[in-house]
């Protein structure tokens, strides 16, 4: 048994608030039950805590004495280094003092550093565009190592900043996250080449899509609303993006494919600047540009050249509608 | 005669808000005179918009805000809609306004229970008669109800969960319907989690079945409620705001704006839109819409921009401005929003009655949210029963290369507002004006302060307090999404 609870902090800056809003779907346990039973310690979050201004400035300042000893600071948005480096587009309430400057202090006190979404972990879509805010991540800018910390950066514990990317997180990729943290079951080969735990990013969000069928036949959709694969025309990155979320699923029964529109990549560095409309896919020659995962552009063409030539009937009338207009054929079982 | 000695208390970081805030306060003796609020957090939404393809703004437009995010994808779907000329065919509609709706209902949840409530259990209410309820029940992130309304919320959230895919941040709304469509069995499952989410309210917010609430037309009722009504949170508050008399805390302007809130198929809307000032209700001309940069860190501080020709450019070095919130006006005047406003517009008797007592207040602004919290559940049921499976969700629409449209709808918090302007086939401006923006806006051309400036002014402030609890009351009965504020 550890001898004191598991503690955290959370902070926010640059991002919408929205990972601590998912968190709060958490369920079976619910985010207080579970924290509770696994002995971790919410010091101060924004959101749920009663401490406000003086009082949680109080908190901070006794983390860096060293007086209140911090296992983990979860970072939530982007950092801010504008304008002109000042970091002042976030100055922390009541303290005068840029946000930046207080995360850099308070990772240097913290056993672990965990990234909390994409705008945390890569700059996000705090990012894009001009990026007038010169946001990054905390340890990363878009693909780049080197954020708000050092590249080299490694906390008390040895890790480097543990990127839970998504925009959002779903709330277990974060509560399983501290859970593996607290029980010391977190090591540096349990991340990614993107530093996300890989108990979510070795899976592709492809895994489990509801639209296979559609998928293994090149049947499209073509509208919003349409039941088709989403890849071909709709924008889905669904066969290149690390997260399990169409086996995990959110919100109950949810995910992005199965909402009917597609996966933009949210667990991506650099995922805000695509390179073209979110939901269109670009093509070259008539062939999506982006292809699945691992698989070499020749097999695809083929593949999907004779897919499209094999396409039942059912499949092809299906993908273009908004309900199923031609159910699959029912075969008498054969028995022995 | 000597003027009484002022002095200067900074309070931040506020918590229990969505986002980051910070309140300058100038106390004469035992109250405030003065309050400047100061959104310290700038990220530049309205620029990363420019120059992207128009449609990208359903990506980028939710992730101004994880609380507000359906509300700022359906002002996004709506100024899109509108540039295309597109019509949501009756069950688009329909599922709008049920992923809309709750959003909104469990933002009001969120806030009652997880950030309102909580300062009640503070230690200095010691001794009160209410005390001991009031912690059992509200102590941040443990009482009993913080627990079960976040359980509650999960649940609900289902339902966005079948509609949206996940929340936040979907993609389902899109100018011309919702990509997801509702089947017979879908329609059957979302109206368990809507049942179930009613008889939460009913069994620990109300304690009394959602008609009651829904009856609720005078003031003398509510005064029955708190007296001799069933047990229940709802009647805790009356209790607490009764004994602590916050129906006299943090009167504002007196001045209401609502967009107006869940557009029905056959037209108008659920709460209708208007403006209510001075005991009448006028319409709303978004044309009259203007921001001020008098007193944000902005560029163009001399005049008033309307929002299609707005612009955002901040200035880091800026020693006149004191937030990054621009001052929005209406005809030149501040207004407030929110339920109390989207109550007050649509003409319920019972907001109606207290807004004609005591004007807003911290507890006319949290009666208007749990009334309405009934209101749009009991109203999500029947939109569910008036889907038809067997029609159209969505419409396919192209958008030309120039086009300017407005998207006006409710987020919990109140009036959002997109202005977008599309130009060669890319989006040339795109501004937006949130409900907190409206709310806690630095003063403006005139030096007039914004609501909750105002509001906070004579609030009291009790010895040797650092973050005075009546100005805490006061912030949070607002609901403010700071984050939405800038963007």
């Amino acid at each position: 048994m550890r001898e004191r609870p598991f503690s955290v902090l959370w902070l926010q800056s640059g991002g919408c608030g929205g990972c601590t809003m998912s968190l709060l779907c958490a369920e079976s346990p619910d985010l207080m039950t579970l924290l509770e039973t696994a002995g971790i310690r919410l010091l101060w979050h924004p959101s749920l805590s009663e401490e406000t201004g003086a009082e949680a400035v109080g908190l901070f300042e006794r983390i860096l004495a060293g007086e209140e000893p911090l296992d983990v600071l979860c970072v939530e948005g982007s950092l801010l280094r504008g304008p002109n480096g000042t970091g002042r587009f976030h100055v922390l309430a009541g303290t005068g003092r840029p946000t930046i400057d207080w995360v850099r202090d308070l990772a240097a006190a913290a056993g672990t550093v965990v990234a909390v979404g994409t705008c945390a972990a890569y700059g996000g879509i705090t990012a894009g565009g001009e990026n007038i805010a010169d946001a990054c991540g905390l340890q990363y800018e878009g693909t780049r190592r080197g954020g708000a910390l050092d590249g080299a950066f490694r906390a008390r514990g040895g890790l480097p900043v543990v990127n839970v990317a998504g925009c959002p997180t779903h709330p277990n990729w974060v509560t399983e996250t501290l859970m593996l943290l607290a029980e010391n079951a977190l090591a540096a080969e349990d991340l990614d080449v993107y530093q996300r735990p890989r108990f979510y990013a070795d899976h592709l969000v492809h895994h489990g899509c509801p639209r296979n069928e559609y998928y293994e036949y090149k049947a499209s959709a073509e509208k919003p609303s349409d039941l088709g694969c989403l890849m071909e025309h709709m924008g889905c990155l669904g066969t290149q993006a690390h997260a399990d979320c169409n086996t995990r699923l959110w919100n109950g029964e949810g995910s992005c494919t199965r909402g009917g529109y597609a996966c933009i990549n949210c667990t991506a560095p650099d995922f805000e600047e695509p390179g073209h409309a979110f939901q269109q896919t670009p093509k070259f020659a008539g062939i999506p540009i982006g292809l699945p995962t691992d698989m070499p552009k020749a097999w695809f063409v083929a593949l999907a050249s004779l897919a499209k030539a094999a396409t039942p009937e059912r499949v092809r009338r299906n993908a273009a509608a908004d309900r199923i207009v031609v159910a699959p054929t029912v075969r008498p079982t054969r028995k022995g | 005669m000597s003027e009484e000695p002022k002095r200067r208390l900074v309070v931040g970081p506020f918590n229990r808000v969505e986002g980051d805030l910070e309140v300058r306060l100038e106390i004469s003796g035992t109250s405030v005179s003065a309050a400047y609020v100061n959104s310290p957090l700038f990220r530049g939404f309205e620029r990363i918009l420019e120059g992207r393809d128009p449609m990208d703004a359903l990506v980028v437009a939710p992730r101004i805000c994880g609380i507000c995010s359906v509300s700022q994808s359906h002002a996004a779907a709506l100024a899109l809609g509108g540039a295309m000329g597109v019509e949501v065919p009756r069950n688009g509609l329909l599922a709008t306004n049920l992923m809309t709706a709750t959003e909104n209902v469990a933002d009001h949840l969120t806030h009652f229970h997880l950030f309102f409530m909580p300062d009640f259990a503070r230690p200095a209410y010691e001794g009160r008669p209410w005390f001991d309820r009031a912690a059992a029940r509200f102590k941040a992130a443990q009482g009993s109800a913080v627990r079960a309304a976040t359980a509650a919320r999960a649940e609900l959230f289902h339902v966005l969960g079948i509609l949206g895919g996940k929340w936040p941040h979907t993609l389902t709304l899109q100018p011309g319907g919702v990509t997801r469509a509702v089947d017979a069995r879908d329609r059957v499952r979302l109206l368990a989690t809507i049942r179930s989410f009613r008889r939460f309210l009913e069994d620990s917010l109300f304690g009394a079945p959602l008609d009651r609430v829904l009856a609720l037309a005078a003031a003398e009722d509510l005064e029955r409620w708190r007296v001799s009504g069933p047990a229940g949170d709802f009647r805790l508050f009356l209790e607490i705001a009764a004994d602590l008399d916050l129906a006299h805390l943090g009167r504002a302007h007196g001045r209401f704006l609502s967009h107006g809130a869940y557009a029905g198929p056959d037209g108008g809307h659920l709460y209708r839109r208007g403006v209510f000032a001075d005991g009448r209700e006028v319409l709303f001309d978004p044309d009259q819409v203007t921001e001020h940069h008098r007193f944000s860190r902005m560029a163009g501080q001399d005049r008033p921009h309307p929002p299609f020709a707005g612009s955002t450019v901040p200035d880091g070095l800026d020693e006149t401005g004191y937030s990054w919130c621009k001052a929005p006006r209406l005809a030149g005047l501040p207004y407030e929003t929110g339920a109390i406003a989207r109550q007050l517009v649509d003409g319920h008797p019972l907001i109606r009655a207290l807004v004609a007592q005591d004007g807003g207040s911290v507890r006319s602004r949290v009666v208007a949210r749990l009334l309405e919290l009934a209101r749009t559940t009991d109203a999500m049921e029947a939109w569910l029963r008036a889907i038809d499976p067997a029609a159209p969700w969505c419409v396919a629409a192209e958008m030309p290369d120039t086009a300017q449209a407005v998207g006006l709808t409710e987020a919990a918090r109140g009036a959002l507002g997109h202005w977008l302007r599309v130009e060669r086939g890319r989006i040339a401006g795109y501004q937006i004006i949130a409900p907190t923006t409206w709310n806690f806006s630095p003063r403006d051309l005139d030096g007039v302060p914004g609501p909750l400036e105002q509001a906070l002014v004579g609030a009291p402030v009790q010895e040797g307090e650092r973050t005075p609890l009546s100005v805490q009351h006061i912030v949070r009965s607002f609901d403010p999404c700071m984050v939405c504020t800038v963007h």
